[in-house]
This record gives structure tokens, C-alpha cells and sequence, in this order.
């Protein structure tokens, strides 16, 4: 029953998780607005959270076969964390700076509504749950 | 937590934005001075930017790498009565570009207000996460 009720936040948690940490790139990306040579990155959301996920209902995704004891086991941990990406320049510049700050600003306000939405969800399933317990 | 992270991201943006402020306020302060305690005319100086990595996810920081002095030819002004003038009459002052410097000046305290709205976005977040559930 517990593992229920796991399941059903878990959706929400690791996009939380995956949210905060591109937040956290695109903050990179704005405080290195002025740095040379500083190379803009961001998160594929989606391949992201499918990582997650996968990794989150079947631990062993990316472990090894083994047919027999002897056999030595690959690392299994997840493979949730999938690399960064580095963004496409839309205007060079002479200093070799990659960063677009509208774009960037955008993605960050973006991210962070997503973000609050995740929050949303979460509490209203927390809602819903303690509906049903409580009857 | 990433979250808490990005406060020292954009603390490090922003202090290494108010260094260049800084180094703006003492270039245009001396955008004259054309002699100082060692005897020569003032240098303007420029700050280097450097990223450095802070913690895991690609969190990356910015801290200032070195202050240095300005490659750009000092300005020579013919100024025949000025004390420090040489046999020709010319005075070595300062290679500060004063446009330059108002740019940067802009440049700086924009980076600063951005770092500052994206400390309270993160700061909205955060409290709205620890309310989570309520």
C-alpha cells in the first residue's frame, strides 16, 4: 500500500529533482553572462525525466546479464543522469561566449513555473491521499 | 540541494560583478591622474572573469581570476606648462577609455540585478518547497 502511494508522488519527485537541477544550470548560464569563453549548457528535460523514471522502476536498467555468479557485474547504477548539453549559439561572439541572456531568462522563468506547477501537483495528491485516509 | 546551490552561483556572479564595479569606480576616479605614489601616471585596470566549477549538476560559478593592468597605450596630451610635462612638452595621463568604462559600468550593475532576481526566484521556490504538503 505504502509503495502506492510511492508511486504516485514519484512521477512529480523526479521532475522536481530534474527541474531543480536545470534550474540550477541556467543559473550557471546567467552568472557567467560576462565570463570568456564560458560555454552556455542546458538539460534535455524530457530525456531527462525519462532516465529518471526508468531508472526509478527498474534499478538494474543499464546492469549487465550475468549467467552466472562469476560473472562480473557492470556498474548498475542508474543511468538518470544523462549529460549536459551544450546550447547552439544563435549570434557568435568575439570573446567565445555562448550565453544568450533573453533566452536564458526565459528558460529560467519558465523553469520556474514549472517547477512551482510540480510543487502544485504534489500537494494536491498529498491532498487527495490524506482524503482517502482520512475518508 | 540544487536548489540552495544557485544561491552561491549567483553569489559568486555577484561578487565578482561588484569587483568590476570596483575596479570601474577606480578607473574613472583616476581617468586624470597622471602621476601617483610611485611617480608614474595611473594604469586603468580590467578584471578577468574565470568559471569555476561549484559542486555537482554543472553548477558553475563565476570568481575573478586576476586584475589586470590595460594593455592600451597611455595618452599623451601636450600640456608645456604642466610640471610633469617632458622636453617636448607632452604629459603621459592615464589610458582610461571613460566611454568604455560607462559601458562596463552598465554592463556590471545589469549582470548584478540579474543575479539578484534570479536569487529571489530561487528564494520563492525554496520557501514554497519546505511549504510543500500544506
Amino acid at each position: 500500500m505504502l509503495n502506492r502511494l510511492d508511486d504516485m508522488l514519484n512521477f512529480h519527485a523526479q521532475a522536481l529533482r530534474i527541474r531543480e537541477q536545470r534550474q540550477q544550470v541556467l543559473a550557471s548560464n546567467i552568472a557567467n553572462a560576462d565570463t570568456p569563453n564560458y560555454k552556455a549548457r542546458d538539460l534535455d528535460f524530457r530525456a531527462a525525466l525519462q532516465g529518471a523514471l526508468q531508472g526509478a522502476s527498474a534499478s538494474a536498467a543499464g546492469a549487465l546479464a550475468t549467467t552466472s555468479p562469476r560473472h562480473l557485474e557492470g556498474p548498475s547504477g542508474p543511468a538518470s543522469e544523462p549529460g549536459l548539453l551544450y546550447r547552439t549559439p544563435a549570434q557568435g561572439s568575439v570573446d567565445g561566449n555562448t550565453v544568450n541572456m533573453d533566452a536564458e531568462r526565459a528558460a529560467f522563468a519558465d523553469n520556474a513555473v514549472h517547477y512551482e506547477f510540480d510543487l502544485t501537483r504534489i500537494t494536491q495528491q498529498i491532498k487527495t491521499m490524506l482524503a482517502a485516509i482520512q475518508g | 540541494m540544487s536548489l540552495s546551490n544557485i544561491f552561491n552561483v549567483a553569489g559568486s556572479a555577484m561578487n565578482a560583478q561588484a569587483q568590476r564595479l570596483n575596479t570601474v569606480a577606480s578607473n574613472l576616479a583616476n581617468a586624470d591622474s597622471a602621476t601617483s605614489a610611485n611617480g608614474t601616471p595611473y594604469k586603468a585596470k580590467q578584471v578577468v572573469f574565470a568559471a569555476t566549477p561549484m559542486g555537482e549538476g554543472g553548477a558553475t560559478g563565476v570568481n575573478v581570476a586576476a586584475v589586470v593592468d590595460d594593455p592600451s597605450p597611455m595618452k599623451q596630451v601636450y600640456d608645456p606648462k604642466n610640471p610633469l610635462a617632458d622636453e617636448k612638452g607632452y604629459v603621459t595621463m592615464p589610458n582610461v577609455n571613460v566611454v568604455e568604462e560607462m559601458v562596463n559600468m552598465i554592463s556590471a550593475s545589469r549582470a548584478y540585478q540579474s543575479n539578484v532576481d534570479m536569487m529571489n526566484t530561487t528564494k520563492t521556490l525554496l520557501l514554497k518547497t519546505l511549504s510543500l504538503g500544506q
